[in-house]
């Protein structure tokens, strides 16, 4: 059987599945009506179909994908500008894989970078900072994307072109926050959840405590978790031995990484480059009261949406998204992946319609890369 | 990109920029150091962290590197990341004119 292969620790799989089982029979839950657990995070998400614990768990636990892909909640209007940017004379873009093919209204970059627009996968925003130091006379702009776990990254790659003075590089800042995001979720009356798994990457900056309003203001409990399989049974334990002693509190199960207040260093570091944005436009979210960063006035040297007067700093830039493509439901829980019209026909991983067939933590690709067998067979 | 990668920390490069050499995977990269650096940088040396995006952002025990790198090369992200950090090398390496 897969179970005993897939698992290192196939023990503590069971020994686990089997208390969730207990716990999901003690509360009541069955498959007509689950227990709904929203893992917040899409690399969560890949674990979750990696190991197949959807299927593996008792029935009476219904996972929701929440929005936590940076790459698929950003609305294709920053993709636009990120064309734009990069098809300046002299320009050389930077950016993470992930973002590449992800589609704009003209092109994605990957087709931009195909029409002659000068850009560059990077793995580290400390690349694009070393790019813009060897070549002083070209404009080196990175695309700052991903929530508290990747903004340190560029909260100190702009400290450290500050303390050089460079003149060269830029940050077109996207970082977004997770809090906010949740709490829209919770304010919405048409989501139904119970509990969530928490990101165990983004706590490891911000630390466990920005979590305590949704067990103290919406009773429901949060469990920050690990990546790997048996981290991610023991925190849906967690929420539901919660559920069933009728408690609600912020738990963290991944305290080996984790410390309770974050990490001092890179919260300095994000205090001190970013401000909050009044609102940011989020895919299938809308617009969410201060969920996105902004580089401060005292680093603009540093800001493209400064340096060549574009984004949130030029005003309205709010344009529809593709018809047909139901990401924004998928995104905030309402449609399983399956349930767009448009899954693995008008939209696949080689000609995606959304960010979330895209994305390697998207719960569309997730699904064909791990269910399609299943997807069919059901 | 918000997983992260083990590596362990080979030798301090940079002081004053707090970069370092780490082995990730048998891929040598240099790293900042910024977020897991105490009092005296050399202590890091031999340690394990846990790197994101090129920063080393928490450290780890090796028996939680090991059991974060089998996840990660569950998940195929072990492997995508040292192509990104390949690909990124490419990147550097072109230097033609605008």
């Amino acid at each position: 059987m897969k179970f005993a292969s897939e698992f290192r620790d196939p023990v503590a799989a069971r020994a686990l599945l089997s208390a969730i089982a207990r716990k999901v029979d003690e509360i009541g839950a069955t498959r007509a009506r689950p227990v709904h657990i929203m893992e917040i995070c899409g690399g969560h998400t890949h674990s979750i179909f990696r190991y197949g614990l959807d299927k593996l768990i008792h029935e009476g636990i219904e996972f929701i994908h929440g929005p936590g892909c940076p790459v698929c909640v950003l609305p294709m209007a920053r993709v636009d500008e990120c064309v734009e940017i990069a098809e300046r004379p002299g320009v050389i873009f930077t950016t993470f894989g992930d973002a590449m093919r992800v589609p704009g209204h003209r092109k994605s970059l990957l087709q931009a970078k195909s029409t002659g627009a000068d850009i560059r996968m990077v793995y580290s925003p400390l690349d694009a900072l070393e790019l813009a130091r060897r070549n002083p006379g070209r404009e080196v702009v990175f695309f700052g994307l991903g929530f508290e776990t990747t903004t340190p990254s560029t909260a100190l790659s702009i400290q450290q072109a500050a303390r050089e003075g460079l003149t060269n590089f830029s940050v077109f800042c996207n970082h977004i926050t997770v809090p906010e995001p949740i709490k829209a979720l919770l304010d919405d009356p048409d989501m139904c959840l119970d509990g969530f798994i928490g990101p165990g990457h983004v706590s490891m900056v911000i630390g466990i405590h920005p979590y305590d309003f949704i067990a103290r203001d919406y009773g429901k409990p949060i469990v920050v978790a690990g990546f790997e399989p048996t981290d991610l049974l023991q925190s849906v334990l967690m929420v539901v031995t919660q559920i069933a002693e009728g408690r609600a509190a912020i738990e963290n199960q991944y305290a080996r990484v984790v410390p309770e207040h974050g990490n001092p260093v890179s919260l300095a570091a994000i205090a001190d480059v970013y401000e909050r944005r009044a609102s940011f436009e989020w895919r299938g979210l809308g617009e969410i009261d201060a969920s996105g960063l902004r580089i401060r006035s005292r680093y603009a040297a540093f800001d493209a949406e400064e340096k060549f007067g574009i984004g949130y700093a030029a005003g309205s830039r709010n344009v529809p998204e593709v018809e047909g493509c139901a990401c924004g439901a998928v995104m905030t829980g309402k449609l399983k992946p399956t349930g767009c019209p448009q899954f693995g026909k008008g939209c696949t991983p080689d000609l995606p319609l959304g960010a979330l067939m895209v994305s390697s933590e998207g719960a569309c690709a997730a699904y064909w890369q791990y269910a399609g067998a299943r997807v069919a067979a059901e | 990109m918000c997983l992260g990668i083990p590596g362990r920390i080979t030798a301090i490069t940079d002081a004053a920029r707090l970069m370092a050499m780490a082995e990730v995977s048998g891929v040598r990269r240099e790293v900042n150091v910024a977020c897991v650096a105490g009092a005296d940088l050399d202590a890091l040396v031999g340690q394990w962290v846990l790197i994101h995006v090129g920063f080393a952002m928490s450290l780890i025990d090796e028996d939680e590197a090991a059991k974060t790198l089998d996840a990660l090369r569950d998940l195929g992200e072990a492997q995508e990341t040292l192509e990104q950090m390949a690909r990124s090398d490419e990147a550097l390496a072109v230097e033609v004119g605008a």
